[in-house]
């Protein structure tokens, strides 16, 4: 009996799914009319008009200082904690694990809510300096989890190796266990800086006013329905970066031959 | 007890003390706001009160919470039911061809999920080519809106949250034996037959992880109602927001945070309860 053909042709129709939506923005995008309902003829006005914009290019310099400073952050963070987690199987492991873990099941409302609870009642005004704690706090836990998956591959008698031959433990460190890890801690980090750039919910509660992230003022924008098509125009732009991101991050991921 | 040597410690503090502070302390300040009185110009006022507490008896909450779970119980199921064929196509490619359609899967979900909802926003507009399309084969009437309804909000939660189902589905799907499939296929069960009762019992955790990785994060939905939903698409993010942003009552908006914390903790308890018995 010959196996159905239903699972591949669901994939297929999902893939298509995926990606219309995003072909629609970039068509969109060259599209001369203001309406994005119908098509108007090819333009790059809109490439233009977004350049024009201060504002957007003001956000997205926040967005990239927070995202840096949030990924490097927890890139430190994240690998110290994944190396507790991975070494040490103590009943604190067990209470540092579940803490690890939350960030990653809460809902991002919730996140942003307490984290904007805790500012207000220590009186800490709302700045960029709010939002990049706030995304240090979810990327450190998607870098443990990358980084712990390295470390179950990770061969630690290279590190015993190292002792034999005289190294002390820091020396150790540094010279064989960090580059053996580092495309792990690298693609933690990247994978940090792209959910930071990414996100609106959490920025949203802890921004400060005048403080907007790039999704921020995108995103009221789009409630205010001011300048649309430059949204696309820009949206365009960040899906090329984004595609050069996960070229770059699959080259750092894939296991050496 | 033994107590953890030096170099546990200096692996552990830095991201225990992080976590303390910023994950587990506003998570406790969350209950605690809730039980403080809301000043007149928006802020936390001194002292206890119930009022915040009292403020959801609004007869309006039980229906939100009703909209909410049945939203996210919605888009769950057809996220599940989408992803186990999807998961099954997988897992049967080449390792080539598997791992070139899973970065298929995974790269829509690294683009920003703001501009994703967008995308979607300008789809099913009034004036958009879908609605004229259906509008002209009669599937919706003139005066219909295809934005605004839980038809929306459930189809752009499902493109927002299948790959996270995709995912789980595929790592369990990835290491069943396909053996067994050919094995009840020998033994007469047809082939839909050998899909429910040998394949999905056989990733049976996949399936178990991707109903909670999307109903959970479903459960506290903000942007998608918000963006393409309307006023009786409302679900609880949204109630949270109102209270906090328009109304400027923080203790209205923890007490019912507080609310939505114990409705997320309680598919994660009964989780554990199962993890507890599948031990034994």
């Amino acid at each position: 009996m010959k196996p159905s053909r239903v699972p591949f042709v669901t994939l297929i129709v999902v893939l298509v799914f995926f990606y219309l939506p995003i072909g629609f923005l970039v068509m969109n995008s060259f599209n001369t009319s203001r309406y994005a309902s119908k098509w108007g003829g090819f333009s790059t006005r809109w490439y233009d008009r977004l350049f024009e914009r201060t504002d957007i290019l003001a956000a997205l310099g926040n967005s990239v200082k927070i995202a840096t400073a949030a990924s490097t952050l927890s890139m430190i963070l994240g690998t110290a904690a994944a190396f507790a987690l991975h070494r040490y199987k103590s009943r604190l492991q067990v209470a540092h694990r579940l803490l690890v873990t939350v960030p990653l099941v809460l809902p991002d409302i919730l996140m942003g809510m307490s984290l904007l609870l805790l500012f207000v009642s220590v009186g800490m005004s709302l700045s960029l300096v709010t939002i990049t704690v706030a995304h240090v706090t979810f990327c450190l836990s998607y870098v443990a989890l990358v980084v712990q998956a390295r470390l179950q591959d990770f061969d630690f008698n290279v590190v015993e190796a190292a002792h034999d031959l005289g190294a002390t433990k820091m020396q150790a460190f540094i010279k064989v266990t960090l580059p053996l890890l580092a495309p792990g801690i690298l693609a933690g980090g990247l994978l940090a800086f792209t959910l930071s750039i990414d996100d609106y919910v959490i920025t949203y509660f802890v921004k400060g006013p005048g403080s907007d992230t790039l999704p921020t003022l995108v995103y009221s924008m789009i409630k205010k329905s001011k300048d649309l098509p430059v949204i696309n125009a820009l949206s365009s732009l960040m899906l090329i970066v984004t595609f050069a991101v996960v070229a770059v991050s699959q080259r750092l991921t894939r296991p050496v031959a | 007890m033994r107590l953890p040597t030096k170099p546990e410690l200096t692996t552990t503090l830095p991201s225990l003390l992080w976590l303390v502070l910023f994950v587990l302390v506003p998570l406790v300040t969350i209950f605690a706001i809730a039980f403080r009185p809301a000043l007149p110009q928006g802020g936390i006022g001194e002292g206890w009160s119930l009022d915040a507490i009292k403020a959801l008896g609004d007869p309006s909450y039980p229906a939100l919470f009703l909209r909410t779970i049945l939203i996210s119980a919605t888009t769950t199921l057809i996220c599940i039911a989408a992803s186990l064929p999807v998961a099954y196509a997988m897992a049967r490619l080449s390792p080539q061809w598997r791992s070139r359609v899973l970065l298929l899967v995974i790269v829509p979900f690294w683009t920003n999920f703001v501009i994703r909802v967008f995308a979607w926003q300008q789809i099913l507009h009034a004036q958009g080519y879908l609605a004229e399309l259906l509008r002209s084969l009669h599937i919706v009437g003139e005066n219909d809106r295809l934005l605004g309804n839980a038809g929306a909000v459930i189809l752009v939660s499902v493109y927002t949250y299948l790959p996270f189902a995709i995912l789980p589905l595929f790592a369990a799907a990835e290491k069943f034996d396909f053996g067994l499939l050919d094995a009840a296929r020998d033994l007469g069960a047809k082939s839909l037959r050998a899909f429910f009762s040998v394949f999905i019992p056989g990733i049976r955790q996949g399936v178990i992880t991707a109903l909670l990785v999307v109903f959970i994060p479903m459960l506290g939905s903000y942007v998608v109602p918000d963006m393409v939903g309307g006023p009786r698409t409302q679900m609880i993010g949204n109630k949270i927001a109102q209270r906090n942003f328009t109304d400027r009552n923080l203790p209205e908006a923890a007490a019912l945070s507080g609310a939505l914390v114990l409705l997320v903790l309680a598919p994660m308890f009964l989780r554990r309860k199962e993890k507890l018995a599948t031990a034994k």
